[in-house]
């Protein structure tokens, strides 16, 4: 009885694997292959733009692109993948910096074998030039918390609450701890770890704010925090009334900020991290260079990047040291450029 | 010291101790079904970790095919691969003595990340030196895994129920010690401290054979990066503590009273305390030993990332368990074989960084994983069950 059964799963298995392999790319870049590397776990939304943006980049630049990350979103395992990205021999790596000592000693591997590596998201310039990248395109996270912050600050806010929904992840932490420096409160105090299961993180925030009825604003770190929170205020009436800060883009943010019941939104425009981390790759394996200026020279130059960023109505940020995606506000005044796109390209 | 007189082994690993004693026994018992001949291919065949073995190359061969070109079977892909197994190894080692001995232990993965912290802040925050941090990491942690034990048999709750309790303190507690301390989730610099501490360093970090690895570069044995050194630094440390693990807990399995006895109490454990052996004793010191791997995973993983995090580990305790019952062990105890989970171990690991090779898009991991672990054991299954069949 027990033959057919494996029978039908060893064909089923094949077919899959020789299916995802037709999808290969042509033309004179067709062997190239590349990959990006991310910390986040596969319940995370936000990577999907990204995921979309690399997929974009492959078809416009001709080469074959893999996405890969630890489906738990442990960052030991992230580690591995770096390593495993070395021994393949990719053209070209690109990852975020999620935490920079447990990357360092995977990116040794990558550049000992001379393969071109570009950073984004999370992590510094420093960082970036220390792990032997040529450039890295993301928002410090610290500095985009307080910029917020300091926002908030402005309108009046003195006490805040900190939805985190990725409570083991440092970059979270800093965002929370950002905004709290700015409005010069414990950023520990402010915290609610809720875990991203959406029916615990809505409970939990309006538990907070039962027991803490004074607090004047909120501020979510990403979709899978902002858009719990914001049905809890709505559950409990006070949507619009208290102020609410998010991180990142959802169509439920979107909805938010065009009712008024969301503030502003920070926006890292994740599209370009994983776009230009692609483009710069494969501009720098055809030119054999390690130059960023030049790539980025190159890259303003090339006509299927301009009109995706006029598509999308995306602002790359240039910069002396190289080029920024971030951060950028999204409000009542420019939402709706952003809404047509979000949560796939924006 | 061995089982040819035990009537308390449910089921026998052991056959060939049966070849020798048949050999000796007088022909009156030859129409003894306990003690017929039996041809070593046969005894081989029946053992429990027979399966996983099967399974482990049909999952070599099924990579060879599909990801045979892409650097997977190089010397650093090997590493790589082989790496991630180690790790799974040192745990599933411990968790399926364990299960053999009829119990879980559900607190494996959040032991390993309370292990990093354990061993994280004393050294980081209140000036200890390395050794002390390790050590206190190591009896914490055992420590922790005998009151595990200490609550299963006192309380006869069963001991999923228990461990899953500790399963989320110990999370909870990892989380809690690393933002109290360092006002973040990740405890930075601890790879360093581990560095400058010799007796540390040589135990846990890096790797070894250093020396081999480049001498091998040299005759263009093993490939060499652009500035001339071998492709592969040395031997990851991790890889030779599984070995030493395995190699002691299978010894101790199958050649000893000890071994006999964690059979005995998880095929009955009434039974195995009405004939004397200290059933309480045995599942207890088991948890320990359980803990112990942990907290060696935790420790060595730390070493060689340079950082503690309050996420480490997650899940590891259920890839612990998936390995153990690859490599036969039965979910009911009473069963199984630590080179089997050593196999099972080696299937996950390859599956787990063999995906990646293939052109898969990663949406489809889990999905693929799941269908590749189903296929070895189902393939396992499939051929224990043949081979065990009586002709």
């Amino acid at each position: 009885m027990r033959t057919p059964w494996i029978s039908i799963l060893l064909v089923g298995m094949l077919t899959a694997v020789t299916a995802t392999a037709a999808t290969a790319a042509s033309g004179p870049h067709a062997n190239e292959r590349y990959v990006l590397i991310s910390h986040a776990a596969d319940s995370d939304v936000w990577w999907n733009t990204v995921k979309n943006a690399i997929k974009q980049a492959a078809d416009d630049f001709g080469v074959q692109v893999d996405y890969r990350n630890p489906p738990n979103g442990d960052l030991a395992d992230m580690a591995r993948l770096v390593e495993q990205a070395a021994a393949r021999n990719y053209d070209g790596v690109a990852f975020d910096i999620a935490d920079f000592d447990v990357l360092a000693k995977p990116a040794v591997r990558v550049t000992a074998k001379r393969i071109p590596l570009v950073t984004i998201n999370s992590g510094t310039q420093q960082e970036s030039q220390k792990l032997g990248a040529i450039m890295h395109v993301g928002q410090p996270e610290y500095e985009a918390g307080k910029a917020a912050g300091e926002r908030a600050k402005a309108a009046g806010i003195a006490s805040f609450a900190c939805v985190n929904h990725n409570a083991a992840n440092a970059a979270a932490f800093l965002r929370c701890k950002g905004f709290a420096d700015a409005l010069g409160v414990d950023a520990r105090k402010s915290m609610i770890d809720t875990g991203v299961d959406p029916t615990v993180v809505e409970n939990k925030v309006s538990a907070y704010l039962r027991n803490n009825p004074r607090t004047q604003a909120i501020l979510a770190l990403g979709p899978n925090s902002a858009d719990p929170s914001l049905l809890a205020l709505q559950r409990m009436g006070l949507a619009g009334k208290i102020y609410f800060v998010t991180f990142d883009l959802s169509s439920a943010i979107i909805d938010g900020i065009r009712k008024g019941t969301i503030n502003f939104a920070i926006d890292q425009q994740p599209y370009l991290q994983g776009y230009i981390a692609i483009a710069a790759l494969a501009i720098a394996h055809e030119d054999s260079t390690r130059d960023p200026a030049a790539i980025i020279a190159k890259l303003k130059t090339n006509a299927a990047f301009q009109s995706r960023l006029r598509e999308y109505a995306l602002k790359p940020v240039y910069t002396d040291e190289g080029v920024s995606s971030g951060p950028a506000f999204v409000t009542k005044d420019n939402v709706d450029t952003v809404a047509k796109y979000a949560g796939q390209y924006r | 010291m061995s089982s040819t007189s035990s009537p308390l082994l449910r089921t026998t690993s052991k056959d060939p101790i049966t070849v020798q004693s048949g050999a000796m026994q007088s022909s009156a018992l030859q129409n003894d079904e306990r003690v017929r001949r039996i041809s070593p291919w046969r005894s081989f065949i029946s053992r429990p970790e027979f399966g996983s073995i099967a399974g482990t190359l049909l999952v070599f061969v099924l990579f060879g095919i599909f990801a045979g070109h892409s650097g997977m079977f190089n010397l650093d892909g090997v590493m790589n691969w082989a790496q991630v197994a180690a790790y799974l190894g040192i745990i599933a080692v411990g968790a399926c003595l364990l299960m053999i001995a009829g119990e879980f232990d559900l607190s494996i993965g959040s032991m390993i990340g309370f292990a990093g912290m354990m061993m994280a802040v004393p050294s980081m925050f209140m000036g200890w030196p390395m050794w002390a941090s390790v050590l206190f990491a190591f009896l914490g942690c055992m420590a922790l895994g005998g009151l595990n034990g200490y609550l299963v048999m006192r309380t006869r709750l069963p001991s999923f129920i228990v461990t899953l309790a500790f399963m989320f303190i110990l999370r909870g507690l990892t989380l809690v010690l690393s933002t109290y301390f360092s006002n973040s989730t990740i405890v930075s610099g601890v790879g360093d401290k581990v560095s400058s501490d010799p007796v540390m360093s040589t135990l846990f970090q890096g790797s070894t054979l250093h020396g081999l690895f480049v001498w091998l570069a040299h005759t263009g044995i093993i490939d060499k990066l652009p500035n001339g050194e071998p492709i592969v630094a040395g031997m990851p440390k991790v890889l030779l503590w599984w070995l030493l693990l395995a190699l002691g807990a299978g010894f101790v399995l199958s050649r000893t009273r000890f071994g006999n006895w964690i059979f005995t109490v998880g095929g009955d454990s009434a039974a195995a305390q009405n004939v004397g052996v200290p059933v309480r004793r045995v599942k207890i010191s088991l948890f320990v030993f359980t803990a112990f791997c942990a907290c060696l995973f935790g420790v060595l993983q730390v070493a060689d990332v340079g950082s503690a995090a309050a996420d480490r580990g997650l899940q590891k305790e259920f890839e612990a368990i998936i390995a153990a019952v690859i490599g036969g062990a039965l979910l009911t105890g009473g069963y199984g074989s630590v080179l089997g989970a050593c196999f099972g171990a080696l299937i996950f690991g390859v599956v787990q960084i063999g995906i990646s090779y293939t052109s898969f898009d990663s949406d489809w991991y889990r999905v693929f994983l799941g269908a590749m672990l189903l296929l070895a054991v189902l393939f396992n299954h499939y051929v224990r069950l043949h081979a065990t069949r009586s002709k």
